[in-house]
């Protein structure tokens, strides 16, 4: 139905803060595009120039092919789901979400038609005559999702919409969202600062730091090869291990002079990275040809159930090695982590991978 | 909880029934003497009972007219409150709610310097600035007229200041929800604004509405003529220095019927402004 493009799009407050530093984003038709970052990255400033809420200080923003800079929310044709839901309160939810179809001048039949149908697909039908304050948040979230939905926009966005709600109910949410977009085939902007959501729901995903975008990609393609070492660490629950590197005369070395153990491929890399999950503890001393093994002490075992997180200290730094089922290791022993070569991630002085 | 024991609830009841009683009993001494002849109220002590001209003095004073203010009726008197009152009360709503709108939601240029004109007409309260506003209600040939009554009572900066702090609590993304729904300005005040405000409305229109039935200062400066007065102007009018000259039954009557109706605004919109307390949340 439409599609998305920003074109070095910048934001600068009257008091002269940057929050949006050039920005070029294309979102293909009926794609999600989620954009995550730290708080203060400016991706709600983003969403909100998306929206026509904010002025664009320069760059354009086009939606279907047209440049939509100088026309407001409404002639956008797009419908938002805010943070804190933003509904009416003194109207019914019937109201909540034929107000926008009203004040376009929908005639009255095809207003209800469209209300009761949208209330059904949300399981929000028997609660149409009730007002907001008589909802639980998951509902209220279904009647903010209903009002965008009902609209039948070119573009939906999303300000964090599932930060209100309790974790179980998130991820229950986060699934509907997901169906519901792909069934309507809308193209959405989401935003989110939760990096579960982000790979879970987006089919573009765009990390954010600092008013500029890190990485643009799959989020699939951006777990396994983050462009620099914010993403790295940004992605990922619990995020990568990052070892410091210092360079000596047979090769990097690790900072407290382990050597790596093989020639590393990029001299001039000075931050080693890998996920916990790419790397596996053991007990034995044998020799691991073309793997990164480290000696470490662990500090903390934190069970999860099908799966444990060793806190250990290696080569001077805190890392994380997942571990599957039950860990063997307690705290206090003295063990071996091994990370595959091929798993590693590095990272040159500017803090941008290096391949 | 406190004062559970008898001897608290007793004291704490003894008190509140004495407050009581020395706040009603002028009142119902009032109400007794307009059921009284004047005869009867002239020659001391009055009785604690009422008499038996209730209906007599009741109608006399709202059909009849009174002599000394010109055989006006008490019923032209209370119209003329009611419309003053009424006119203050909608009018001070109006214009305030619309100012504190345009300060909150709009971005134009000098608009601190408005909010501080507003705000500095607090500092001058109507006695000050009398004569200048005499002076233009006279020249616009105002005088005698509800329009003079009303018109110079009217701008508020309390009830715009009001407004102002309840505007400011509502939060930015309901605004910015209308605006994705395509409201424009007067929708959203329309729709959203006005019936969030129920209650701020009814507590500021009880408040005003009293104030405007209290007046005294302006409306007798300026109604010159007797069937344009105010009650409260009037009540002071029907009483002379010489005892004998002033019909008490009446102004008792006069004062148990200036009474009423503020009672009823503060009687009936409490119920109103409770139930809209009770639903409104944000």
């Amino acid at each position: 139905m439409a599609t998305v493009d920003l074109k070095d799009v910048k934001k600068v407050y009257p008091s002269g803060v940057e929050a949006v530093k050039g920005v070029s984003i294309a979102i293909p038709d009926k794609e999600l595009c989620v954009l995550v970052g730290p708080s203060g990255c400016g991706k709600s400033t983003l969403l909100r120039m998306i929206a026509g809420l904010e002025t664009i200080s320069a760059g354009t923003v086009a939606i279907d092919g047209k440049v939509v800079n100088a026309i407001g929310p409404t002639e956008r044709d797009i419908a938002m789901v805010f943070q804190n839901y933003a509904l009416y309160p003194h109207m019914k939810v019937y109201d909540n979400m034929a107000y926008g179809l009203r004040n376009r001048g929908t005639p009255k039949d095809e207003i209800d038609s469209r209300v009761r149908s949208t209330a059904k697909v949300l399981e929000l039908s028997a609660l149409l005559d009730r007002r907001p304050r008589e909802l639980s948040g998951g509902q209220r979230q279904r009647v903010a999702m209903g009002r965008a939905i009902v609209r039948n926009p070119k573009v939906f966005l999303f300000d964090e919409p599932l930060s209100n709600l309790d974790a179980k109910l998130r991820g229950q949410m986060r699934v509907e969202i997901k169906n519901l977009q792909r069934t309507l085939g809308v193209t959405s902007v989401y935003v989110t600062h939760d990096q579960l959501e982000a790979m879970t729901l987006a089919d573009i995903l765009v990390v954010m730091n600092a008013g500029l975008v890190e990485q643009t990609g799959a989020p699939l393609d951006v777990y396994e090869k983050p462009a620099s070492i914010f993403v790295a660490s940004f992605i990922g629950a619990p995020p990568m291990n990052l070892l410091p590197l210092t360079g000596s005369s047979s090769g990097p070395m690790l900072a407290d002079g382990t050597a790596i153990g093989f020639a590393a491929r990029e001299t001039q890399a000075v931050t080693l990275g890998f996920r916990p999950e790419d790397a596996d503890v053991t007990f034995n001393a044998e020799a691991l040809p073309g793997a990164l093994v480290l000696p470490a002490a662990v500090e903390a075992v934190e069970p999860v159930g099908a799966e444990s997180f060793l806190h250990c200290v290696a080569a001077g730094s805190r890392i994380i090695v997942r571990v599957s089922g039950r860990a063997t290791a307690k705290p206090g022993d003295q063990l071996r982590v091994v990370a595959k070569a091929e798993k590693l991630h590095w990272f040159d002085q500017a803090g941008k991978r290096v391949d | 909880m406190i004062g559970q024991s008898p001897l608290r609830t007793f004291i704490a009841h003894a008190v509140l029934i004495l407050g009581i009683l020395i706040v009603a009993f002028p009142i119902y001494y009032t109400f007794v003497a307009s059921t009284h002849t004047l005869q009867t109220i002239l020659r001391p002590p009055l009785p604690l009972l009422p008499g038996g001209q209730l209906w007599n003095n009741y109608s006399e004073a709202l059909f009849g007219g009174i002599g000394r203010i010109g055989g006006v009726s008490v019923g032209q008197l209370l119209l003329n409150t009611t419309i003053m009152a009424l006119g203050v009360a909608v009018g001070k709503i109006c214009i305030s709610i619309l100012s504190a709108y345009a300060i909150v939601f709009f971005r134009f240029p000098l608009r601190m310097t408005f909010f501080w004109l507003i705000f500095i007409t607090l500092m001058l309260p109507v006695e000050v600035r009398i004569l200048p506003t005499y002076k233009v209600m006279v020249d616009l040939g105002m005088i005698d007229t509800y329009a003079g009554l009303i018109i110079p009572l009217i701008a508020s900066a309390t009830a715009t200041l009001l407004f102002r702090q309840f505007f400011m609590t509502i939060p930015g993304e309901l605004l910015e929800a209308a605006r994705v729904d395509g409201a424009g300005p007067w929708r959203f005040f329309f729709d959203i604004l006005l019936p969030l405000s129920r209650t701020n409305i009814a507590a500021l229109f009880v408040i005003l509405f009293i104030y405007g039935w209290t007046q005294y200062l302006w409306p007798l400066l300026v109604t010159n003529s007797n069937d344009m007065n105010t009650i409260v102007i009037a009540l002071r009018k029907m009483v002379s220095f010489a005892d004998a000259d002033t019909e008490w039954h009446l102004v008792m009557v006069t004062a148990m019927l200036a009474i009423v109706p503020p009672i009823l605004v503060v009687v009936l919109m409490q119920r109103w402004f409770v139930r809209g307390l009770v639903e409104s949340e944000k």
